[in-house]
């Protein structure tokens, strides 16, 4: 220890702390800031187009996401569009059978109504003239029937015979 | 292909500090020292720090002792600030006269001395004379400078290639990840995402300053300015500054008056923790110099063991030692780097830290 204290140099102490003072403050000008800004620079410039890459990328990917839905979107709408469609055709087709079916049914049941009562005032006329036709054909018989009075009876007794019959 | 280069770089380079080393051991070889006191004085001598450049020395057959460099200026302050050439010490061999003032230079510091360049010694032989305030520019000081050029220019060069584009260019292509491993794993873990960008630039500056110098420390140059304790300080006394000085009132309140602990506690550990606000620098410098320090001993050492040995079977075994050795000091320079820089932005982030509930 001793030896190491007498053998410190001042001098060579002194000139190193001027020297190496001095150089740390030159390379600082003229090498270390202009490096490292250069290299930190160059670092960003990588880091940055890195970024940008990675971002296109990505809205490449979204874009492509996009088309894929709005083209899964258009297939469904079309899909749902033709269902509609058949659903509606099958709807109308059957709507107006029952229609159809409906108007035929009233139709055919106010044709039957008609008919019935046109039948019945047929019944109700032609039995009608039935019984004129009778009274007249029967006043005809009865008339020259009973110009006898044997005639007469003759008469009842087969009316009466009839009408059991009936 | 980058890799490759300093894949090769390195290989090279080991090859050169091996041999250098042979050339160095050899060429200080003196007549009447015993072998192993030479190799000591020599390791003692390589971990000083010197007042010139130089690169290895030899002695030729005049007996003269010669030294391959270059002198530095020596500047100091004794009545009056005195600049020189180191030259005019002559390696302690003579007396330097500067002013009416003499100098003489002894085990790597300068003393005043008369003209005859007396020295007197205690009983632990310890030189008593006058030591003048030493700012010279040393071996140390010249690396230490010669880095923070090759630094300002590397990365200087590294920061204008980024304004042509977004990439850099050349060396930067091996330094950016090293930058950005420093940010990201050093800065942001232990400093958080809002604060870190203040302290980046010391701490890349102390990163690469003491992996650069430690590196070149293994380097045959010989320069070792980082097992030197007053650049360890000085370097730990930034980071002491930087942590006190960003210091939030959580931070101090951590130290004063702990939370969430009983009131004769918080009396006790007041002064333990703030204490600890020295030892934690402290630490730093101590384990960067003791790290370096110890390398180049051990280093030195078994490559000193090689001319001990002189046989083939020893010393081949000494050289393959010192190889691997070596490889391990490249690890412990990146290491050191590492985690002097990382244990300085762990206390940032404590200065900083946001206060929670706990």
């Amino acid at each position: 220890m001793e030896k190491l204290i007498s053998e410190f140099s001042v001098g060579l102490f002194f000139w190193q702390l001027l020297l190496f003072v001095g150089l740390v403050f030159l390379l600082k000008k003229f090498a270390w800031k202009p490096i490292l800004d250069a290299v930190e620079k160059r670092e960003t410039g990588i880091k940055d187009a890195l970024f940008a890459a990675d971002n296109a990328r990505k809205e490449m990917e979204n874009l492509k996401a996009d088309n894929e839905r709005i083209l899964n979107e258009a297939r469904a709408e079309r899909e749902a569009m033709l269902k509609d469609a058949r659903d509606m055709k099958t709807k109308m087709i059957n709507d107006a059978k029952d229609e159809a079916q409906a108007q035929a049914t009233k139709i055919i049941e106010q044709a039957q109504a008609a008919i019935e009562s046109e039948k019945k005032a047929a019944m109700e006329e032609l039995k009608n003239q039935v019984a004129g036709l009778s009274i007249e054909i029967a006043e005809k018989v009865v008339r020259k029937e009973l110009s006898s009075n044997d005639n007469q009876l003759q008469l009842v007794e087969s009316m009466l015979g009839e009408a059991t019959l009936n | 292909m980058q890799n490759v280069i300093s894949l090769k770089t390195i290989c090279l380079l080991f090859f050169f500090v091996t041999a250098f080393s042979f050339a160095k051991e050899e060429g200080h070889h003196e007549e009447g020292k015993d072998l192993k006191t030479e190799i000591k004085e020599y390791i003692d001598h390589h971990l000083l720090d010197s007042h010139d450049f130089s690169l290895f020395s030899y002695t030729n057959d005049a007996g003269e002792h010669k030294y391959v460099g270059f002198p530095l200026p020596v500047i100091l302050f004794d009545n009056g600030l005195k600049v020189f050439s180191s030259s005019k010490l002559h390696h302690g061999e003579s007396v330097a006269e500067v002013g009416g003032e003499y100098y003489k230079l002894y085990h790597g510091k300068i003393y005043k001395t008369d003209a005859e360049g007396t020295i007197s010694y205690d009983e632990h032989h310890h030189a008593t004379n006058v030591k003048p305030l030493d700012f010279s520019i040393t071996k140390n000081v010249f690396t230490v400078f010669l880095v923070g050029l090759l630094m300002f220019f590397v990365f200087g060069r590294m920061a204008k290639t980024y304004k042509n584009g977004q990439m850099t260019k050349g060396i930067g292509r091996f330094l950016e990840p090293i930058i950005i491993y420093v940010r990201d794993e050093i800065a942001i873990p232990n400093i958080g995402k809002k604060h870190y960008k203040r302290y980046m630039s010391y701490l890349l500056t102390i990163f690469f300053f003491i992996w650069i110098i430690n590196l070149l420390g293994l380097t045959p140059l010989g320069v070792n300015v980082t097992n030197n304790i007053a650049v360890t300080f000085a370097l730990a006394l930034i980071t002491y500054l930087i942590t006190t000085f960003s210091g939030n009132k959580n931070y101090w309140k951590h130290i004063f008056w702990m939370p969430g602990v009983p009131v004769p506690m918080k009396i006790i550990l007041a002064p333990i923790e703030l204490l600890g606000t020295f030892i934690k620098p402290f630490s730093l410098l101590i384990r960067l110099y003791a790290n370096i320090t110890a390398g180049h001993i051990v280093l030195m050492s078994i490559i000193g063991l090689m001319f001990i040995f002189k046989n083939w079977v020893g010393s081949t075994l000494s050289f393959g030692l010192a190889f691997v050795l070596s490889l391990l000091e490249l690890l412990v320079a990146a290491l050191q780097a590492y985690i002097f820089t990382m244990l300085s932005a762990l206390y940032f982030g404590s200065a900083v830290e946001e206060h929670h509930d706990h």
